[in-house]
């Protein structure tokens, strides 16, 4: 019972991570079509900016926490007009080939600025605590990602499906001309889009910090579970992104817990299945 | 071009590369080696428009394949190529029987993950791969019973000279052959190519297992000649590598993927000597400079020159 729970709470917090982090490359690559291997490395740059402004200058989490997210979005939305727009229309492979020399940029502009060590993030205390729920234990900080997780679906559900930036977003990511015939300005949308993605991976980076440590090989380490959780979700789609996320968060918690030794193998070979049956991913349009 | 230009010019830049690195004949061969293994991914991705990041998987398992068969049965290089190509072929067949239904973003994914699975059992089954320390103790007989490896390296870049030589002839027939049109076409069109009735799917797999075999043969050609098989071989680093060059020298071409390995390895290797932390910085803006501004890579330069020159549209058109 007790490692039931154990797998069902690590892998709820651990999922939660994965959802934050992926949802906007998924958002990015349904909108844009865009083929974006350097997402991972927004989530990189959250949790080095949260190293630096935290532990190195001291300060408190919350600012840390709110001036590290700002920072990425601050990074991410110039490289969306300087560099991103340009690459919408090109061939996939064009794509894949200009987000790969980007992650090597953000990888050793961090490793030049940082060096290539652990990057720790450091949590409030109230977070480092136990909660005793009367028959067991858990750790605070799981139940916040937990809470933080649904608080993040709830809030992107309310952005866009009871607001007009949601019902502009959803218009033009169904069909780009005709929304921008109805004058909606697609490239303004395409902006905000791509910063809210950045800014939902920092934050997802920086709470993850326990469980997906940051350092500078970051991006190019859990590129592959980021693209699983777009593809499995399916392209373009939050809901789906948001139950491939938990889903394969408590699946590979329980592979961790259950066959240790071979986790990765099983993983992979249970994501590759499920892909031969559908691989457009469980929400995926046909 | 005339056609005999471009077999002349790859032979001379054999042997000149064996004249060039006369006390680094280490080096001179693993451009060859790569240029193979590019060479496979060319056929993937340049001809069958296959987007891959996982060729790795087929290499690591030519490599390993061939070394324990050199180690465990019988040590013959030739035979040792066979292996590995087994390998890479059946590795490429079993895997692209999933693979070649998806497309995109999913397919790439997939080939990633295939790759992390060989690399993730080749680093736990200790026993028979030698895990993180690699293989070792690889001692092959002389090739064709005649010439011994030696300690220069001298038989080893001739060997992988030679087989990299009928690798690029068999390619050159196979790209100009009914089947080579085939992948062209589906590259441009895979609608298209169904509805004029060719099996789209199966041309797909057919030319995956291809470039599976060729991959393999590059993996065993590598662990013959180091006499050593890393979990490297099966590395994220080493696909992406290999497809920054195909791009690089130029999609679809041949010739664009021998310049495009043989330039990316001497960048490589300057700018690793001089610097081996900021070479990421290097290749990083190498690659964005290559997708912005020379898209159909270097092997294009002529022809976008002198269009420039002629004052005509750019080299993008």
């Amino acid at each position: 019972m007790g490692l039931l729970l154990n797998i069902i709470v690590d892998g709820l917090a651990y999922g939660m991570i994965l959802f934050m982090i992926a949802v906007g490359l998924s958002v990015t690559m349904g909108l844009m079509r865009v083929v974006n291997l350097a997402h991972g490395g927004f989530a990189m740059i959250g949790g080095a900016l949260a190293h630096v402004f935290g532990p190195q200058m001291g300060l408190g989490f919350l600012p840390t926490l709110i001036l590290a997210i700002a920072g990425t979005i601050a990074i991410a939305m110039p490289l969306e007009r300087i560099l991103y727009r340009r690459i919408y229309g090109f061939g996939e492979l064009q794509q894949v080939l200009a987000t790969i020399g980007l992650t090597f940029l953000m990888i050793a502009t961090v490793n030049w600025w940082l060096g290539s060590t652990l990057l720790a993030v450091e949590m409030p205390e109230v977070l480092n605590q136990t909660v005793d729920l009367g028959f067991r234990t858990l750790p605070a900080h799981r139940i916040a990602v937990i809470l933080l997780g649904l608080a993040v679906i709830a809030g992107l559900w309310v952005l866009l499906d009871r607001t007009r930036f949601g019902l502009r977003l959803r218009a033009a990511v169904d069909n780009r001309a005709i929304a921008s015939a109805h004058g909606i300005n697609t490239d303004r949308i395409y902006m905000i889009a791509f910063g809210l993605g950045a800014g939902l991976a920092a934050l997802g980076g920086i709470m993850g910090a326990e469980l997906l440590p940051i350092d500078a090989y970051y991006p190019l380490r859990y590129m592959v579970l980021f693209l699983i959780v777009v593809a499995v979700g399916g392209l373009g789609s939050i809901l789906g992104s948001f139950l491939a996320a938990i889903g394969l968060g408590i699946l590979e918690t329980a592979t961790r817990y259950l066959v240790p030794e071979w986790s990765t193998i099983v993983f992979f070979v249970l994501v590759i299945t499920l892909l031969a049956i559908r691989p457009r991913g469980i929400m995926g349009k046909a | 071009m005339k056609s005999y230009i471009g077999p002349i010019g790859l032979i001379l830049l054999g042997i000149m590369l064996f004249f060039l690195f006369p006390y680094n004949l280490a080096f001179a061969t693993r451009i060859i080696i790569m240029v193979v293994f590019v060479l496979s991914l060319d056929l993937i991705l340049g001809y069958a428009g296959i987007a891959t990041l996982g060729q790795g998987a087929m290499y690591g398992a030519g490599a390993y394949v061939a070394g324990l068969f050199a180690i465990h049965i019988w040590a013959d290089p030739f035979a040792g190529l066979i292996a590995g190509a087994t390998a890479g072929a059946a590795l490429a067949l079993v895997s692209g029987f999933v693979l070649m239904r998806t497309t995109g973003l999913t397919l790439i994914m997939l080939t990633i993950a295939v790759a992390s699975i060989c690399h993730e059992i080749a680093n736990r089954a200790r026993d028979i791969t030698g895990g993180a320390d690699g293989l070792r103790g690889i001692r092959m007989d002389p090739i064709l019973g005649l010439y011994e490896f030696d300690f220069i390296g001298i038989a080893g870049y001739w060997y992988a000279f030679g087989v990299a030589a009928i690798v690029f002839a068999f390619l050159m027939i196979l790209v100009r052959s009914p089947f080579g049109l085939a992948l062209r076409g589906i590259h441009e069109s895979p609608e298209r190519m169904a509805a004029i009735g060719a099996p789209v799917y199966w041309r797909r797999l057919m030319a995956y297992v291809l470039g599976g075999t060729i991959a393999g043969i590059a993996g065993a050609l590598t662990a013959q000649i180091s006499q050593l098989v890393s979990l490297e071989t099966f590395a994220f680093a080493l696909s992406a590598e290999a497809m920054i060059m195909v791009i690089l020298g130029g999609m679809g071409r041949l010739y664009g993927a021998v310049i495009g390995t043989v330039v990316f390895m001497w960048v490589h290797h300057t700018a690793a000597a001089n610097d081996p932390f900021n070479w990421l910085f290097v290749i990083g803006a190498l690659v964005l400079a290559v997708v912005f501004f020379l898209p159909s890579g270097l092997i294009s330069m002529p022809t976008s020159l002198s269009r420039l020159l002629k004052g005509g549209s750019n080299g993008r058109s």
